[in-house]
């Protein structure tokens, strides 16, 4: 059975956010905000209230992006996801603090960010990794960019229209995560394997 | 006359765009294989779509183009200071041109330098050449592949790996499912039986300058490399991570002589996007391979 892309477009309601599950294809339109390591630990020490704005019912986008300046503004250039999995000290208070719709990453996440998830009704999306040329092209617009100065090019926070960004709920707001079932799975497997 | 700024500039686009057809090959093979409508197959449909974006419009792959490390082999008489120098220029344009993204990192100010130039950076391995031509390998890793990287020391209980070629498969199927889809699956793994701890990561690293549809010359680590593959893409991992036939698109392994106490099994795993090409330069004229 091929499944059909489901759209989402931001900001999104609760409602909506808390109907997605584990194994959905989603297209979605709307505001990303790139932040990785830098931002979540600024984030979540400093807890700057500048960044509401921009990031109240968005997603953070695990990413580090390939920037070239143009004119006055800035050229996307490849922008595939990083891995998520460092932020697993952070993300569960970030995405509770700035209320956010949730993270778009790759690799996962762990238990503190599955039960985050269902606290404030959010979703774990997982784009393709490397797919760094494809994801850039769905980015519409640069909107702005902040911390460039302090964090670097990859590390600041890039906010980003974009369209029809495809993804696939990997971890969602009642507690399921594909990346627990295949973890399980998969530690069966390598048990049978090396007969352990 | 152009020199090493121009073809390492070259070099570099085309390593950071163009992905080697073994490589896509190999992608391609391992998409056929998941079943249609699979959240797997479709992964591997979008790589093939991006790999082909990338190629056409020169544009990186991946946003993550690695710390940037060289293999080159220089003839006698030629200044390897200079073409170190060169190669960092190249990176400099590179990068201004956004076909490297800027990846120095002080590790104690967390100030990034902005060009990919630092300390070890770019890392560059010089080696005598065996004839009268000019080789460097380029090689971009992203530091989330980077990270799934691992080192077992035989004998290792925990897995029950002795000190032998059984144990060393143990270790790569054990490292493999560590790694999950953390590294971008489906992966590439070079394997370093031996030496010590920093020249077998190094060997490892180097078995990913191989073609994946080349044979290893000796018999027996051809049969293992066939068997390690066919036994981690067992693990159902997949692509991403996601469930999946193809977590694995190649195993590559090679050995050092290693000191009687010490039995290392030194594993770099590389992203599906292993971007790597070869410049040869002979008689003045340069190739990009």
């Amino acid at each position: 059975m091929i499944k059909e892309s489901i759209k989402l477009r931001l900001p999104a309601s609760e409602d909506t956010l808390r109907s997605l599950r584990i194994g959905d294809e989603v297209l979605i339109s709307g505001t990303v905000v790139t932040a990785r390591d830098m931002a979540h630990k600024y984030m979540v020490e400093q807890r700057p209230d500048s960044l509401r704005d921009i990031l109240e019912g968005a997603l953070i986008y695990h990413c580090g992006p390939i920037m070239v300046a143009d004119g006055d503004g800035w050229r996307i250039v490849s922008a595939g996801p990083t891995t998520s999995a460092r932020e697993e000290p952070y993300q569960a208070d970030v995405i509770e603090t700035y209320k956010l719709a949730g993270v778009i990453g790759k690799g996962g996440m762990g238990e503190k960010t599955s039960a985050g998830l269902k606290k404030s009704g959010a979703v774990y999306f997982h784009a393709v990794g490397g797919a760094g040329t494809l994801l850039a092209r769905c980015v519409k617009k640069v909107r702005e960019v902040r911390m460039l100065e302090e964090f670097g090019v990859p590390e600041a926070f890039w906010v980003l229209d974009v369209e029809d960004f495809p993804v696939v709920v990997t971890m969602d707001s009642v507690g399921g995560s594909l990346h627990r079932e295949v973890l399980q799975a998969s530690e069966l497997k390598r048990k049978e394997l090396l007969g352990l | 006359m152009p020199g090493f700024v121009e073809w390492g500039l070259e070099l570099i686009r085309r390593a950071s765009s163009d992905l080697s057809p073994d490589v896509e090959a190999a992608v391609r093979k391992g998409r056929d294989a998941e079943p249609a409508g699979t959240t797997a197959r479709n992964v591997l449909d979008s790589i093939l779509t991006n790999i082909d974006m990338s190629r056409t419009g020169k544009t990186p792959i991946c946003q993550d183009t690695g710390l940037t490390t060289f293999f080159v082999h220089l003839p006698r008489g030629f200044d390897a200071e200079q073409v170190r120098a060169d190669l960092i220029e190249a990176i400099r344009q590179a990068t201004r041109e956004g076909i490297l993204r800027p990846n120095s990192v002080h590790p104690i100010t967390e100030r990034n330098t902005g060009d990919n130039v630092g300390i070890d950076l770019p890392h560059i391995e010089f080696e005598p050449a065996v004839d009268d031509a000019v080789t460097i390998d380029l090689l971009l890793k992203g530091g989330g592949s980077e990270n799934c990287g691992a080192q077992y020391r035989l004998p290792e209980a925990s897995i029950k790996a002795g000190r032998d070629l059984a144990g060393v498969e143990r270790c790569v199927i054990d490292a493999v499912h560590k790694a999950q889809g953390q590294g971008c699956a489906p992966g590439i793994l070079g394997v370093c039986i031996g030496g010590d701890r920093a020249g077998s990561y190094m060997g490892a690293k180097k078995q990913l300058l191989r073609r994946l549809d080349d044979t290893n010359a000796d018999p027996k680590l051809a049969e293992m490399e066939a068997r390690l593959l066919e036994t981690a893409n067992k693990l159902g991992i997949g692509p991403m991570g996601f469930g999946g036939l193809t977590t694995l698109l190649g195993v590559k392994v090679g050995w050092m002589h290693r000191h009687p106490a010490s039995f290392f099994v030194s594993i770099a795993y590389c992203c599906w996007a292993d971007r790597r090409h070869r410049l040869v330069v002979r008689d003045g004229v340069a190739q990009v391979l």
